[in-house]
Protein backbone atom coordinates (compact mmCIF):
# COMPACT_ATOMS: atom_id res chain seq x y z
CA UNK A 1 0.00 0.00 0.00
CA UNK A 2 2.81 2.84 0.90
CA UNK A 3 4.14 1.83 -3.10
CA UNK A 4 0.87 2.64 -4.42
CA UNK A 5 0.95 6.15 -2.24
CA UNK A 6 4.14 7.13 -3.54
CA UNK A 7 3.20 6.78 -6.80
CA UNK A 8 -0.24 8.69 -6.34
CA UNK A 9 2.08 11.54 -5.29
CA UNK A 10 4.06 11.22 -8.06
CA UNK A 11 1.38 11.49 -10.85
CA UNK A 12 -0.40 14.34 -8.53
CA UNK A 13 2.71 16.37 -8.79
CA UNK A 14 3.08 15.53 -12.14
CA UNK A 15 -0.81 17.25 -13.05
CA UNK A 16 -0.03 19.73 -11.07
CA UNK A 17 2.61 20.48 -13.29
CA UNK A 18 1.07 20.18 -16.44
CA UNK A 19 -2.12 22.52 -15.00
CA UNK A 20 0.34 25.43 -13.72
CA UNK A 21 2.14 25.11 -17.44
CA UNK A 22 -1.12 25.41 -18.55
CA UNK A 23 -2.23 28.61 -16.30
CA UNK A 24 1.30 30.35 -17.54
CA UNK A 25 0.73 30.09 -21.12
CA UNK A 26 -2.82 31.27 -20.58
CA UNK A 27 -1.87 34.41 -18.07
CA UNK A 28 1.25 34.94 -18.66
CA UNK A 29 2.18 34.34 -22.07
CA UNK A 30 -1.86 34.59 -23.63
CA UNK A 31 -3.62 37.55 -23.00
CA UNK A 32 -6.18 36.18 -21.21
CA UNK A 33 -6.13 38.32 -18.13
CA UNK A 34 -6.72 41.23 -20.28
CA UNK A 35 -10.04 39.75 -21.74
CA UNK A 36 -11.71 41.57 -18.60
CA UNK A 37 -15.44 40.42 -18.59
CA UNK A 38 -16.39 43.88 -18.04
CA UNK A 39 -19.88 44.51 -20.31
CA UNK A 40 -19.32 46.50 -23.51
CA UNK A 41 -21.32 47.99 -25.94
CA UNK A 42 -21.16 47.41 -29.85
CA UNK A 43 -20.20 50.48 -31.75
CA UNK A 44 -20.16 50.70 -36.03
CA UNK A 45 -18.23 52.67 -38.20
CA UNK A 46 -17.84 52.07 -41.85
CA UNK A 47 -14.37 53.17 -44.05
CA UNK A 48 -13.21 52.98 -47.35
CA UNK A 49 -10.68 51.11 -46.91
CA UNK A 50 -9.84 48.94 -43.72
CA UNK A 51 -5.73 48.10 -44.84
CA UNK A 52 -5.08 44.96 -42.52
CA UNK A 53 -7.23 45.84 -39.73
CA UNK A 54 -8.18 42.18 -38.29
CA UNK A 55 -11.22 40.94 -35.98
CA UNK A 56 -9.90 41.36 -32.64
CA UNK A 57 -7.46 44.07 -33.27
CA UNK A 58 -7.61 46.70 -30.05
CA UNK A 59 -9.19 50.04 -30.12
CA UNK A 60 -7.65 52.52 -28.36
CA UNK A 61 -7.91 56.00 -26.89
CA UNK A 62 -5.18 58.06 -26.48
CA UNK A 63 -3.28 54.77 -26.74
CA UNK A 64 -5.18 52.91 -24.22
CA UNK A 65 -7.07 49.82 -25.06
CA UNK A 66 -10.72 50.44 -24.41
CA UNK A 67 -12.36 47.74 -26.95
CA UNK A 68 -11.82 45.52 -29.54
CA UNK A 69 -12.69 44.85 -33.20
CA UNK A 70 -15.58 42.65 -33.03
CA UNK A 71 -16.32 42.18 -37.02
CA UNK A 72 -15.76 42.85 -40.75
CA UNK A 73 -17.79 43.15 -43.16
CA UNK A 74 -18.42 44.57 -46.84
CA UNK A 75 -21.38 47.03 -47.14
CA UNK A 76 -22.60 46.16 -50.26
CA UNK A 77 -25.25 49.24 -50.42
CA UNK A 78 -22.04 52.02 -50.38
CA UNK A 79 -19.01 49.60 -51.04
CA UNK A 80 -17.49 50.36 -48.01
CA UNK A 81 -16.45 48.58 -44.87
CA UNK A 82 -18.18 48.54 -41.82
CA UNK A 83 -16.72 47.56 -38.67
CA UNK A 84 -18.47 46.66 -35.54
CA UNK A 85 -16.33 46.71 -32.34
CA UNK A 86 -16.94 46.18 -28.46
CA UNK A 87 -16.08 49.55 -26.18
CA UNK A 88 -16.11 49.01 -22.65
CA UNK A 89 -18.86 50.28 -20.59
CA UNK A 90 -16.86 52.25 -17.94
CA UNK A 91 -15.69 54.36 -21.19
CA UNK A 92 -18.11 56.69 -22.18
CA UNK A 93 -17.44 58.61 -25.72
CA UNK A 94 -19.48 61.76 -26.83
CA UNK A 95 -21.49 61.21 -29.88
CA UNK A 96 -19.32 62.37 -32.85
CA UNK A 97 -16.20 60.71 -31.58
CA UNK A 98 -13.81 60.41 -35.07
CA UNK A 99 -12.27 56.76 -35.78
CA UNK A 100 -9.18 56.68 -37.29
CA UNK A 101 -7.44 53.08 -38.68
CA UNK A 102 -3.56 53.52 -37.39
CA UNK A 103 -0.70 51.53 -37.51
CA UNK A 104 1.75 50.52 -34.67
CA UNK A 105 5.03 51.25 -36.16
CA UNK A 106 6.18 51.65 -39.35
CA UNK A 107 5.27 47.82 -40.30
CA UNK A 108 3.49 46.84 -36.91
CA UNK A 109 -0.32 45.91 -36.98
CA UNK A 110 -3.34 48.08 -37.44
CA UNK A 111 -5.60 49.33 -34.85
CA UNK A 112 -8.56 51.63 -34.68
CA UNK A 113 -7.88 55.02 -32.85
CA UNK A 114 -10.69 56.90 -31.67
CA UNK A 115 -10.27 60.64 -30.95
CA UNK A 116 -13.40 61.96 -28.38
CA UNK A 117 -15.67 64.85 -30.00
CA UNK A 118 -17.10 67.91 -28.13
CA UNK A 119 -20.74 66.57 -28.13
CA UNK A 120 -22.90 66.39 -24.69
CA UNK A 121 -24.87 63.14 -25.63
CA UNK A 122 -22.70 59.90 -25.10
CA UNK A 123 -22.45 56.87 -27.64
CA UNK A 124 -25.16 54.03 -27.07
CA UNK A 125 -24.87 50.45 -27.92
CA UNK A 126 -25.49 50.28 -31.55
CA UNK A 127 -24.37 53.48 -32.57
CA UNK A 128 -22.99 54.28 -35.86
CA UNK A 129 -19.62 56.94 -36.10
CA UNK A 130 -19.79 59.37 -38.86
CA UNK A 131 -16.66 61.16 -38.86
CA UNK A 132 -14.24 57.82 -40.11
CA UNK A 133 -11.00 58.31 -41.82
CA UNK A 134 -9.33 55.17 -43.33
CA UNK A 135 -6.07 53.45 -42.99
CA UNK A 136 -2.96 54.53 -44.87
CA UNK A 137 -2.44 52.31 -48.17
CA UNK A 138 1.40 52.75 -48.20
CA UNK A 139 1.40 52.27 -52.21
CA UNK A 140 -0.72 54.94 -52.51
CA UNK A 141 1.75 57.59 -50.97
CA UNK A 142 4.73 56.06 -52.63
CA UNK A 143 2.85 57.06 -56.06
CA UNK A 144 1.85 60.63 -54.53
CA UNK A 145 5.17 60.92 -53.60
CA UNK A 146 6.69 59.82 -57.13
CA UNK A 147 4.40 61.83 -58.86
CA UNK A 148 5.43 64.87 -56.86
CA UNK A 149 9.58 63.70 -57.65
CA UNK A 150 8.51 63.61 -61.00
CA UNK A 151 6.87 66.98 -61.39
CA UNK A 152 9.81 68.67 -59.83
CA UNK A 153 12.43 66.57 -61.83
CA UNK A 154 10.75 68.03 -64.87
CA UNK A 155 10.79 71.55 -63.99
CA UNK A 156 14.62 70.77 -62.78
CA UNK A 157 15.44 69.96 -66.50
CA UNK A 158 13.67 73.05 -67.66
CA UNK B 1 7.13 -12.82 -66.56
CA UNK B 2 6.88 -14.38 -63.16
CA UNK B 3 9.13 -12.28 -61.98
CA UNK B 4 6.66 -9.62 -62.58
CA UNK B 5 4.10 -11.51 -61.69
CA UNK B 6 5.36 -12.03 -58.09
CA UNK B 7 6.67 -8.40 -57.59
CA UNK B 8 2.61 -7.17 -58.62
CA UNK B 9 1.50 -10.19 -56.07
CA UNK B 10 4.05 -8.66 -53.43
CA UNK B 11 2.63 -5.17 -54.31
CA UNK B 12 -0.83 -6.37 -53.87
CA UNK B 13 -0.24 -8.43 -50.65
CA UNK B 14 1.45 -4.87 -49.13
CA UNK B 15 -1.24 -3.27 -49.81
CA UNK B 16 -4.60 -5.63 -48.84
CA UNK B 17 -2.47 -6.40 -45.84
CA UNK B 18 -2.05 -2.87 -44.67
CA UNK B 19 -5.67 -2.10 -45.14
CA UNK B 20 -6.52 -5.44 -43.31
CA UNK B 21 -4.25 -3.71 -41.14
CA UNK B 22 -6.11 -0.64 -40.23
CA UNK B 23 -9.72 -1.86 -40.18
CA UNK B 24 -8.41 -4.38 -37.28
CA UNK B 25 -6.90 -0.50 -35.69
CA UNK B 26 -9.98 0.90 -36.00
CA UNK B 27 -12.17 -2.00 -34.54
CA UNK B 28 -9.45 -2.35 -32.14
CA UNK B 29 -9.84 1.58 -30.91
CA UNK B 30 -13.45 1.33 -31.26
CA UNK B 31 -13.57 -1.96 -28.35
CA UNK B 32 -11.34 0.04 -26.48
CA UNK B 33 -13.53 2.94 -26.48
CA UNK B 34 -16.31 0.70 -25.69
CA UNK B 35 -14.47 -1.31 -22.72
CA UNK B 36 -12.94 1.93 -20.84
CA UNK B 37 -15.78 2.07 -18.61
CA UNK B 38 -14.01 0.01 -16.22
CA UNK B 39 -11.02 2.04 -15.96
CA UNK B 40 -12.25 5.39 -14.62
CA UNK B 41 -14.50 3.24 -12.39
CA UNK B 42 -10.83 1.92 -10.75
CA UNK B 43 -9.13 4.93 -11.47
CA UNK B 44 -5.93 4.23 -10.00
CA UNK B 45 -5.31 1.56 -12.86
CA UNK B 46 -4.59 5.06 -14.85
CA UNK B 47 -3.05 6.40 -12.51
CA UNK B 48 -0.24 3.75 -12.54
CA UNK B 49 -0.17 4.26 -16.46
CA UNK B 50 0.32 7.92 -16.20
CA UNK B 51 2.88 7.45 -13.79
CA UNK B 52 4.81 5.31 -16.39
CA UNK B 53 4.27 7.41 -19.65
CA UNK B 54 4.04 10.90 -17.94
CA UNK B 55 5.80 11.17 -14.95
CA UNK B 56 9.08 9.14 -16.02
CA UNK B 57 9.17 11.07 -19.38
CA UNK B 58 9.31 14.56 -17.04
CA UNK B 59 12.61 14.99 -17.41
CA UNK B 60 12.93 14.32 -21.16
CA UNK B 61 10.12 16.74 -22.03
CA UNK B 62 11.52 20.05 -19.28
CA UNK B 63 14.91 19.51 -20.66
CA UNK B 64 14.01 19.27 -24.16
CA UNK B 65 11.69 22.47 -24.27
CA UNK B 66 14.48 24.21 -22.08
CA UNK B 67 16.90 23.78 -25.20
CA UNK B 68 14.58 23.78 -27.74
CA UNK B 69 13.69 27.70 -26.39
CA UNK B 70 17.05 28.41 -25.97
CA UNK B 71 17.52 27.85 -29.70
CA UNK B 72 14.98 29.72 -30.90
CA UNK B 73 16.10 32.55 -28.81
CA UNK B 74 19.40 32.49 -30.18
CA UNK B 75 18.44 32.06 -33.72
CA UNK B 76 15.16 34.08 -33.65
CA UNK B 77 17.47 36.75 -31.99
CA UNK B 78 20.06 36.47 -34.75
CA UNK B 79 17.37 36.99 -37.56
CA UNK B 80 15.38 39.56 -35.91
CA UNK B 81 18.42 41.98 -35.23
CA UNK B 82 18.72 42.33 -39.26
CA UNK B 83 15.16 44.40 -39.33
CA UNK B 84 15.43 45.82 -35.63
CA UNK B 85 12.54 44.50 -34.20
CA UNK B 86 14.88 42.22 -31.65
CA UNK B 87 12.05 43.15 -29.67
CA UNK B 88 9.41 40.48 -31.13
CA UNK B 89 11.38 38.20 -29.58
CA UNK B 90 8.90 36.99 -27.13
CA UNK B 91 6.42 36.82 -29.90
CA UNK B 92 8.50 34.84 -32.45
CA UNK B 93 9.76 32.12 -29.16
CA UNK B 94 5.98 32.04 -27.64
CA UNK B 95 3.86 31.36 -31.12
CA UNK B 96 6.01 28.79 -32.80
CA UNK B 97 6.36 27.04 -29.12
CA UNK B 98 2.85 27.65 -28.16
CA UNK B 99 1.30 26.47 -32.11
CA UNK B 100 3.75 24.10 -33.41
CA UNK B 101 6.66 23.03 -31.65
CA UNK B 102 5.18 22.50 -28.53
CA UNK B 103 2.63 19.88 -29.51
CA UNK B 104 4.95 18.58 -32.42
CA UNK B 105 8.34 17.88 -30.68
CA UNK B 106 6.47 16.71 -27.07
CA UNK B 107 4.80 14.42 -29.62
CA UNK B 108 7.62 12.98 -31.14
CA UNK B 109 9.20 12.46 -27.99
CA UNK B 110 6.80 11.12 -26.09
CA UNK B 111 6.23 8.76 -29.32
CA UNK B 112 9.53 7.51 -28.53
CA UNK B 113 9.97 7.60 -24.59
CA UNK B 114 6.40 6.47 -24.01
CA UNK B 115 4.92 4.90 -27.07
CA UNK B 116 7.87 2.48 -27.35
CA UNK B 117 7.92 1.19 -23.92
CA UNK B 118 3.73 0.36 -24.17
CA UNK B 119 4.45 -1.54 -27.15
CA UNK B 120 7.07 -3.74 -25.78
CA UNK B 121 5.41 -4.29 -22.76
CA UNK B 122 2.05 -5.23 -24.45
CA UNK B 123 3.93 -7.16 -26.80
CA UNK B 124 6.37 -9.22 -24.22
CA UNK B 125 2.56 -9.83 -22.17
CA UNK B 126 1.41 -11.00 -25.37
CA UNK B 127 4.61 -13.26 -26.35
CA UNK B 128 4.55 -15.23 -22.50
CA UNK B 129 1.17 -15.34 -22.78
CA UNK B 130 -0.15 -13.15 -19.99
CA UNK B 131 -3.13 -11.72 -22.05
CA UNK B 132 -4.62 -15.42 -22.61
CA UNK B 133 -3.95 -15.98 -19.46
CA UNK B 134 -5.95 -13.24 -18.30
CA UNK B 135 -9.40 -14.00 -20.48
CA UNK B 136 -9.14 -17.81 -19.06
CA UNK B 137 -9.91 -16.08 -15.55
CA UNK B 138 -12.24 -13.89 -17.24
CA UNK B 139 -10.25 -10.79 -17.10
CA UNK B 140 -11.03 -8.67 -20.42
CA UNK B 141 -7.23 -7.87 -21.55
CA UNK B 142 -8.46 -4.47 -23.05
CA UNK B 143 -10.24 -3.58 -20.04
CA UNK B 144 -7.83 -4.31 -17.63
CA UNK B 145 -4.31 -3.20 -19.72
CA UNK B 146 -5.36 -0.97 -23.33
CA UNK B 147 -7.52 0.91 -22.10
CA UNK B 148 -6.23 2.23 -18.72
CA UNK B 149 -3.16 2.66 -20.85
CA UNK B 150 -4.69 4.09 -23.75
CA UNK B 151 -6.10 6.99 -21.40
CA UNK B 152 -3.27 7.48 -19.85
CA UNK B 153 -1.35 8.67 -22.88
CA UNK B 154 -4.08 10.67 -23.93
CA UNK B 155 -4.34 12.37 -20.50
CA UNK B 156 -0.15 12.80 -20.01
CA UNK B 157 0.51 14.30 -23.14
CA UNK B 158 -1.53 17.65 -23.23
CA UNK B 159 0.29 18.33 -20.04
CA UNK B 160 3.60 17.30 -21.31
CA UNK B 161 3.06 19.39 -24.43
CA UNK B 162 1.96 22.49 -21.82
CA UNK B 163 5.11 21.81 -19.88
CA UNK B 164 6.86 21.68 -23.31
CA UNK B 165 5.87 25.75 -24.12
CA UNK B 166 6.11 26.85 -20.81
CA UNK B 167 9.70 25.98 -20.39
CA UNK B 168 10.68 26.37 -23.78
CA UNK B 169 9.05 30.22 -23.58
CA UNK B 170 11.49 30.16 -20.22
CA UNK B 171 14.27 29.40 -22.12
CA UNK B 172 13.80 32.21 -24.57
CA UNK B 173 13.43 34.27 -22.10
CA UNK B 174 16.81 33.19 -20.50
CA UNK B 175 19.02 33.48 -23.39
CA UNK B 176 16.58 36.51 -24.80
CA UNK B 177 16.77 38.72 -21.93
CA UNK B 178 19.03 37.56 -19.99
CA UNK B 179 22.20 36.93 -21.44
CA UNK B 180 21.10 38.89 -25.02
CA UNK B 181 19.92 41.45 -23.34
CA UNK B 182 16.61 42.04 -25.13
CA UNK B 183 14.12 44.49 -22.74
CA UNK B 184 12.45 42.18 -20.94
CA UNK B 185 9.24 44.42 -20.32
CA UNK B 186 8.63 44.38 -24.46
CA UNK B 187 9.28 40.70 -24.33
CA UNK B 188 6.65 39.66 -22.54
CA UNK B 189 3.96 42.84 -23.37
CA UNK B 190 4.88 42.24 -27.10
CA UNK B 191 4.29 38.48 -26.42
CA UNK B 192 0.44 38.89 -24.62
CA UNK B 193 -0.13 40.84 -27.08
CA UNK B 194 -0.05 38.59 -30.15
CA UNK B 195 -0.90 35.48 -28.57
CA UNK B 196 -4.45 35.07 -28.55
CA UNK B 197 -5.93 32.27 -25.85
CA UNK B 198 -8.38 30.85 -28.01
CA UNK B 199 -6.51 30.98 -31.61
CA UNK B 200 -2.92 29.70 -30.47
CA UNK B 201 -2.98 28.23 -26.74
CA UNK B 202 -6.36 26.38 -27.09
CA UNK B 203 -5.52 24.89 -30.59
CA UNK B 204 -2.13 23.98 -29.33
CA UNK B 205 -3.79 21.89 -26.77
CA UNK B 206 -6.40 20.65 -29.21
CA UNK B 207 -3.45 19.63 -31.30
CA UNK B 208 -1.73 17.75 -28.60
CA UNK B 209 -4.74 15.65 -27.10
CA UNK B 210 -5.37 14.66 -31.00
CA UNK B 211 -1.61 13.79 -30.89
CA UNK B 212 -1.45 11.84 -27.34
CA UNK B 213 -4.26 9.92 -29.02
CA UNK B 214 -3.08 9.20 -32.37
CA UNK B 215 0.50 7.96 -30.71
CA UNK B 216 -1.16 5.55 -27.50
CA UNK B 217 -3.71 4.26 -30.14
CA UNK B 218 -0.96 3.01 -32.80
CA UNK B 219 1.34 2.17 -29.74
CA UNK B 220 -1.22 -0.01 -27.70
CA UNK B 221 -1.86 -1.35 -31.03
CA UNK B 222 1.20 -2.85 -32.20
CA UNK B 223 1.97 -3.89 -28.96
CA UNK B 224 -1.61 -5.94 -29.37
CA UNK B 225 -0.60 -7.08 -32.54
CA UNK B 226 2.98 -7.55 -32.60
CA UNK B 227 3.66 -11.34 -33.41
CA UNK B 228 4.52 -13.58 -29.81
CA UNK B 229 8.14 -13.56 -30.64
CA UNK B 230 10.97 -11.65 -29.32
CA UNK B 231 11.96 -10.65 -33.03
CA UNK B 232 7.86 -9.15 -33.13
CA UNK B 233 8.21 -7.80 -30.02
CA UNK B 234 11.28 -5.69 -31.51
CA UNK B 235 9.63 -5.16 -35.00
CA UNK B 236 6.67 -3.80 -33.63
CA UNK B 237 8.72 -1.51 -31.01
CA UNK B 238 10.29 0.15 -33.76
CA UNK B 239 7.11 0.14 -36.11
CA UNK B 240 5.60 2.12 -33.23
CA UNK B 241 8.12 5.18 -33.04
CA UNK B 242 7.86 4.95 -37.17
CA UNK B 243 4.60 5.17 -37.63
CA UNK B 244 3.95 7.59 -34.58
CA UNK B 245 6.72 10.10 -35.75
CA UNK B 246 4.99 10.53 -39.37
CA UNK B 247 1.33 10.67 -37.83
CA UNK B 248 2.33 13.53 -35.58
CA UNK B 249 3.83 14.93 -39.01
CA UNK B 250 1.16 14.02 -41.33
CA UNK B 251 -1.62 15.34 -38.47
CA UNK B 252 0.25 18.19 -37.36
CA UNK B 253 -0.13 20.10 -41.66
CA UNK B 254 -3.84 18.80 -41.93
CA UNK B 255 -4.42 20.75 -38.32
CA UNK B 256 -2.47 23.34 -38.87
CA UNK B 257 -4.04 24.30 -42.53
CA UNK B 258 -7.26 24.05 -40.25
CA UNK B 259 -6.75 26.26 -37.42
CA UNK B 260 -4.14 28.86 -38.81
CA UNK B 261 -5.42 29.65 -42.40
CA UNK B 262 -5.86 32.90 -43.42
CA UNK B 263 -4.40 34.17 -39.83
Amino acid sequence: MMKRKALDLWVGVFVAIGLGALLFLALKVGNLATFSAAETYLVKANFDNIGGLKKRAPVKSAGVVVGRVEDIVFDTENYEATVAFSIEKRYEFPKDTSAKILTAGLLGEQYIGLAAGGDTAKLKDGDKLKITQSAVVLENLISQFMFNKAAEGNKDTK
Amino acid sequence: MTAVISFLEQLGGRATGAIHRLGFASRFLLLTLRSSGMCFRRFSLVVREIYFAGVLSLIIILVSGLFVGMVLGLQGYDTLVRYGSSSALGVLVALSLVRELGPVVAGLLFASRAGSAITAEIGLMKATEQLAAMEMMAVDPIARVIAPRFWAGVISMPLLAAMFSAMGIFGGYLVGVRLIGVDEGSFWSQMQAAVDFHEDILNGVIKSVVFGVAVTWIAVFEGYDAPPTAEGVSGATTRTVVTSSLTILALDFMLTTFMFRGA
